[in-house]
């Protein structure tokens, strides 16, 4: 079956045959069911977290002490730029995007996303950008230009960034060396950026069109409203990075002089062009951990949440101000006291929204009966934590507190309140939460327990004393430092907290692999939840759900297990709730569409084009002609493909 | 251009629900097709890349490094008149062969489509001369910023009509091969709303680089 | 833990502490900073003691009981609204104040330097009569209780200073370099200093003393040893050291000193290093700009980017020996020098006080 009749055209294509396997390892390499692309990101966005982490740890290994030579400062400085690098591109981002596909398309009761190949292909693009990012190991290291890659530093190959010569090695080769650096950077990232654009459109078409009925935009939960939000931020932050990538790109290997002083060049529009991105892209990666806990802080706390309307307007207003704010990024640039002072106003004017937000999730624990299970207690965390941040934010925002505070080790800490405490935090909530949604098991509590605490504390004592070392003149990014400043002992400390962290993530992983098989068994809505994933079976089936429900309010399952006495009171309707499961036999007759080899195929080339610009001449040319002739032949076969076979 | 291949592949009907109910193509929640309303999105998204591309040009506007002979002096603004005004004729073309193809005319249709691939075809013809009589007056790539936002610009939106022109050819040929009849019209559609985009775009491009009358260096 | 953040701020004594200003420009930030954080420390007890009220009161005791469904309360809402706006409106009003106030010029009393940022160190040039033409590098002296205005330029590492007055827009070369960032946090907060542009910073010193300062950009490989520091003196003093600047480098005569000073020039050391007074024999320029000037290097108390110890031969001497084993990215090449050659020159560098 398919919506429209298949070509016939589309017969004498086929390229490839229709990929029939439903287990192992190719039913997931060519699945378009949201639910299995869902659980491929989880798994490569936790790998990339680990390997983030695992580079965290080395550069706090350096910075335990003072002199220390653990790593050398060209390590040190692939391993800092790497760990934001993956943190923000290849954990946050994807980790969001995780949670959008699996729980997203089950929250507005739809069989799968808009576009199921297309889902498919941002995962299999996302990999790649990974693989090629990653692949410097295996050439000349990996990009060393801190995450922001300020130019000129990024552009100029006049003085060795990477050190190359120290070696012995010739100019020729030092500029090669960091030619290749940046080329990882600006083509993995361009290509990680198509992934999540694709992912951005299919995100909002899914949310604006295949709503079940009966879900108007303001029925839906706060984290799809979330979700909405941070795809166009996705769609309209995405193409600006893109720009600043090209020119990045065309500089560093074809000699454009976008940022090079010396031809006319600016070093300051790559800051502003990254940071026109790089706000932003601090909302996208907030956000989704701001619809999660509002999703578990209800459900734990047995009540709607708290002011709906304002919830989703003040996510609105966020996503909509952060494009205001970029240069608060760079008030120590020069810019001038009246750009400051503007960029000064418009972020202090965030911190608006995000504390009615804070108040919001208050009110909803308040008079409410509150079960403190782990997912909970990690979302009150994230509301702790993330308050932290908020108001170390304000304090940046008072331009003059800045010029002290940027680029010191306050700033490291403000952000990883806000991205750890906030984004991780969060995310775990959201992990321990739906886990049992996603394998039909629970995860087990006291070692969830244990795992939030020994987080919150070793949270606190890495980022907490971070604080003091920004105030008291550390600067970020410095691969050593003297004794005598008054940081050894805070630093040590610091170090001490990131193994804390890196042992309680451990038991995140251990919990969740454990439990896939020894977990007790969860049934459809083991927390007495309030959102329609948890009306399907856990986990649910590929259609996701029987008969799409009807949708009569907000919180839909809520109100279906429980009716309204005279008095106005809820009480609970006994056997869970009439109409909640509908087991009409015609499994038979929903179709979902087929799988597909072309999204991953189609992936394969853009590495290999990207790996052409380390070559030139000859090589070059055949190795972008092999990489779009993969890409884009897939993209075609995949055109003329039907999404779904007939007689299926 | 994954969401093109994808809306150019039809339907994607994930939202359906029972056989009958793939019949209806308009089930969806805002009664717009899933393709169509993809592709209002990544128009959006693409109002910000030629955003950021026309925002650098502006901001290089005048740097020459140094060499002020490389500038719009060059420019041939009668020639590119004439090539952006075939480019805004191409749309008229896109309209009627939307048209014919909604009245099931498909002999029309590809009269239209065809004509309207072939005048993206003169304007690119008309891009790759610029570019050749520039690259031999000694702009290159690597002159200036000045020349390096010129050709980034103008060269990302030649893509787009490259992309565009390799779409409605292949609209051509399945109309030639029976494969799109009027049922298809949103395909079609969809392909139009890129197409007219593109041309809307270089409306604004063809202003910032060659009506703005160019100043002197300024570095 | 609130103790504990109390007595992190107002911790005094650590040489390179925002916390511990010690001139106008830091004080105005600090005041500022201890409003905002006063008010911050308010909100953090309030939200943090709102939520474990919450957590206590509100949890789980059992029953069967459903609490009230409440959906919000427009008035409550309006409230948490409001009262975050007047804060930061309160907040915002210095803020604007303060911005404006330090980007105020300083007046004519203003001593004028030129600071050059370079992978990694740091070139102060001293500008008009009074700075008689006196550069020095990693060491910024100022008087105390005026105005120093820093005019900040970044250049490339082995590009030559085309000098304060180069005009790019006659041909001159243009400052290339990579971004790096001028911060005395007891003095004052972070300028940037890029390529292409000049920035602009005041600073000044209530009190004589040392202040360590550190770029706080990151320049590349070295980026955390460059290092520096602002020595205030008395203003007498300040004059007495100028003055003692400006004389140019007395020739050497014989000796250890003088075999030294041969070797500077057949070394090429003087091709990147310049020395006031002493032109080698073949007529190379004495004002070249590529590394620190060196006429008086024995009188000052750090170089290599503030990371090594003028006081301690032993370090001059494996410096000599390899610049960029010692100091990673460092621009100064290893020459090969011999042990005895490495003598002779550490022999003439610290004859010139």
């Amino acid at each position: 079956m398919t919506a429209v009749p298949a070509d016939s055209a589309s017969q004498g294509l086929r390229i490839l045959k229709r990929p029939k396997a439903e287990t192992g390892l190719w039913s997931w390499v060519t699945t378009t069911d949201h639910k299995k692309i869902g659980v491929m990101y989880f798994l490569a966005t936790m790998f990339f977290f680990v390997v983030a982490g695992i580079e965290a740890l080395l550069l706090r290994v350096q910075l335990a002490v003072p002199d220390n030579n653990f790593l050398s400062p060209d390590l040190y400085n692939q391993l800092y730029t790497m760990h934001g690098v993956t943190m923000v591109f290849f954990v946050g981002i994807p980790l969001g995007a995780a949670f959008f596909n699996y729980i997203m398309p089950l929250q507005i009761g739809a069989r799968d996303v808009a576009f199921p190949r297309l889902n498919a292909f941002s995962f299999w693009v996302f990999v790649a950008a990974g693989v090629f990012m990653y692949s410097g190991v295996l050439l000349n290291g990996l990009p060393n230009g801190g995450w922001f890659n300020y130019a000129p530093l990024s552009t100029t190959v006049g003085p060795d960034p990477s050190g190359y010569t120290l070696g012995g090695g010739s100019a020729e080769l030092a500029s090669q060396v960091h030619m290749g650096r940046m080329l990882l950077y600006s083509v993995g990232l361009q290509i990680a950026g198509i992934a999540t654009l694709a992912a951005a459109v299919n995100f909002i078409v899914t949310i604006l069109n295949m709503r079940a009925p009966g879900m108007t935009l303001m029925r839906m939960p706060i984290f799809v409203w979330m979700t909405l939000i941070v795809a166009f931020l996705l769609l309209f932050a995405l193409p600006v990075i893109g720009i600043a990538l090209w020119q990045l790109l065309f500089d560093v290997r074809f000699g454009a002089g976008f940022f090079n002083p010396s031809v006319g060049g600016d070093p300051m529009l790559w800051e502003h062009m990254f940071w026109l991105f790089g706000h932003p892209e601090v909302y996208i990666l907030i956000l989704p951990a701001f619809g999660i806990i509002s999703e578990i802080i209800p459900t734990f706390s047995r009540k709607p949440i708290f002011g709906y309307t304002a919830m989703v307007f003040a996510g609105i207003a966020i996503g909509f101000l952060g494009w205001g704010v970029w240069a608060h990024h760079m008030f120590a640039t020069g810019m001038g006291p009246v750009a400051n002072t503007a960029f000064g106003l418009t972020t202090m004017t965030i911190a608006v929204p995000t504390g009615v937000k804070i108040f919001n999730w208050i009110g909803t624990m308040w008079g409410g009966k509150l079960r403190l299970t782990t997912p909970m207690l990690f979302a009150i965390g994230t509301v702790a934590m993330f308050t932290i941040g908020g108001l170390s934010g304000v304090t940046h925002a008072v331009v003059p507190t800045n010029y002290q505070q940027t680029d010191s080790y306050y700033v490291v800490a403000h952000f990883h309140y806000v991205l750890f405490g906030g984004l991780v935090f969060g995310a775990i909530g959201g992990f321990y939460y739906w886990y049992p949604k996603v394998t039909g098991r629970l995860m087990n509590e006291t070692l969830g327990k244990i795992n939030f605490w020994t987080l919150i504390v070793g949270f606190n004592l890495t980022f907490g004393l971070m604080h003091f070392l920004g105030l008291w003149g550390m600067p970020r990014r410095i691969d050593t430092y003297a004794s005598g400043f008054g940081w050894d002992t805070l630093n040590l400390i610091i170090t001490v907290g990131a193994f804390i962290i890196a042992g309680s993530i451990l038991l995140l992983v251990i919990n969740m692999a454990v439990s896939v098989r020894r977990g007790k068994l969860a049934g459809d809505d083991p927390w007495d939840a309030r959102t329609l994933e948890w009306m399907t079976s856990s986990p649910p089936k590929h259609y996701n759900f029987r008969e799409i429900p009807q949708i009569s309010a907000r919180d839909e399952l809520w109100h279906r297990k429980h009716a309204v006495t005279e008095d106005g009171a809820y009480i609970r309707v006994p056997a869970g709730g009439a109409g909640l499961v509908v087991d009409h036999d015609h499994e038979s007759d929903i179709h979902m569409p087929d799988p597909s080899f072309y999204p991953a195929l189609s992936a394969v080339g853009m590495p290999i084009m990207g790996w052409a610009l380390f070559t030139s001449g000859a090589a070059m040319i055949v190795m972008l002609a092999v990489g779009s002739i993969i890409t884009v032949g897939s993209l075609f076969a995949w055109a003329f493909e039907p999404s779904a076979e007939e007689g299926h | 251009m994954a969401d093109t291949a994808s809306s150019s592949a039809g339907g994607t009907p994930a939202a359906v629900t029972t056989a009958e109910a793939s019949r209806e193509v308009h089930s969806t929640s805002l009664g717009l097709s899933n393709e169509k309303l993809a592709m209002w999105t990544l128009l959006g998204s693409e109002c910000l890349f030629f955003g950021a591309l026309i925002s650098a040009y502006l901001v290089y506007y005048g740097r020459y490094n140094g060499l002020p002979e490389i500038s719009p002096a060059l420019f041939d603004i009668p020639f590119t008149s004439v090539s952006t005004f075939v480019l805004l004729m191409s749309s008229l073309g896109m309209v009627l062969a939307l048209a014919a193809i909604q009245r099931g005319d498909d002999r029309d249709f590809r009269i239209w489509i065809l004509a309207t691939a072939m005048m993206g075809t003169v304007f690119l013809s008309g891009q790759i001369y610029e570019f050749t009589v520039f690259v031999n007056e000694g702009m290159r790539l690597d002159t200036s910023p000045f020349a390096a936002s010129f050709y980034v610009l103008t060269g990302f939106h030649g893509i787009h009509v490259t992309v565009g022109v390799l779409m409605l050819i292949t609209l051509w040929s399945r109309s030639m091969t029976g494969n799109l009849t009027s049922e298809h019209s949103d395909v079609v559609e969809n392909i139009g709303l890129y197409w007219h985009f593109v041309d809307i775009v270089w409306i604004v491009i063809f202003t910032a680089i060659y009506l703005i009358p160019y100043e002197q260096a300024r570095l | 833990m609130l103790g504990l953040v109390a007595a992190g701020c107002a911790t005094n004594g650590l040489p390179q502490s925002a916390m511990d200003p010690a001139g106008p420009v830091a004080r105005t930030e600090d005041q500022l900073w201890d409003l905002v954080f006063w008010i911050a420390v308010a909100v953090f007890v309030l939200v943090q003691g709102l939520i474990l009220y919450a957590v206590f009161k509100f949890r789980d005791r059992g029953g069967d009981d459903i609490p009230k469904q409440v959906a919000g309360n427009t008035r409550l809402e309006v409230i948490w609204t409001i009262i975050p706006t007047l804060i930061l409106v309160g907040i915002a009003v210095p803020t604007v104040q303060t911005i404006f106030e330090l980007a105020r010029a300083p007046g004519d009393e203003a001593l004028e330097v030129r600071v050059v940022g370079k992978q990694y160190w740091w070139a102060f040039e001293y500008l008009g009569d009074e700075g008689q033409g006196v550069i020095t590098a990693t060491e910024l002296h100022i008087p105390t209780n005026r105005p120093v205005a820093l005019q900040m330029q970044a250049l490339s590492a082995t590009q030559p200073d085309p000098g304060p007055d180069a005009d790019p827009a006659v041909g001159e070369p243009v400052s290339n370099g990579v971004i790096h960032s001028f911060w005395v946090p007891r003095l004052a907060g972070k300028q940037d200093a890029v390529a292409g542009h000049t920035r602009l910073l005041t600073i000044e010193a209530d009190e004589p003393g040392t202040y360590p300062g550190q770029c706080a950009e990151f320049c590349g490989l070295s980026h955390a040893r460059m290092r520096f520091s602002v020595i205030a003196h008395e203003p007498a003093e300040f004059e007495r050291w100028i003055a003692d600047q400006a004389k140019p480098a007395q020739p050497a005569n014989d000796g250890l000193v003088a075999q030294g000073q041969e070797l500077f020039s057949s070394q090429q050391c003087i091709s990147c290093h310049a020395i006031q007074g002493y032109e080698a024999a073949a007529g190379q320029a004495a004002d070249v700009r590529i590394g620190p000037n060196l006429t008086h290097f024995a009188s000052r108390q750090t170089f290599a980017g503030g990371f090594l110890d003028v006081d301690d031969p032993e370090q001059l001497k494996a410096w000599l020996r390899d610049p960029p084993g010692i100091k990673p990215g460092a621009q100064m090449p290893n020459l090969g020098l011999s042990d005895q050659q490495i003598e002779a020159l550490s022999a003439y560098l610290y004859s010139l006080e």
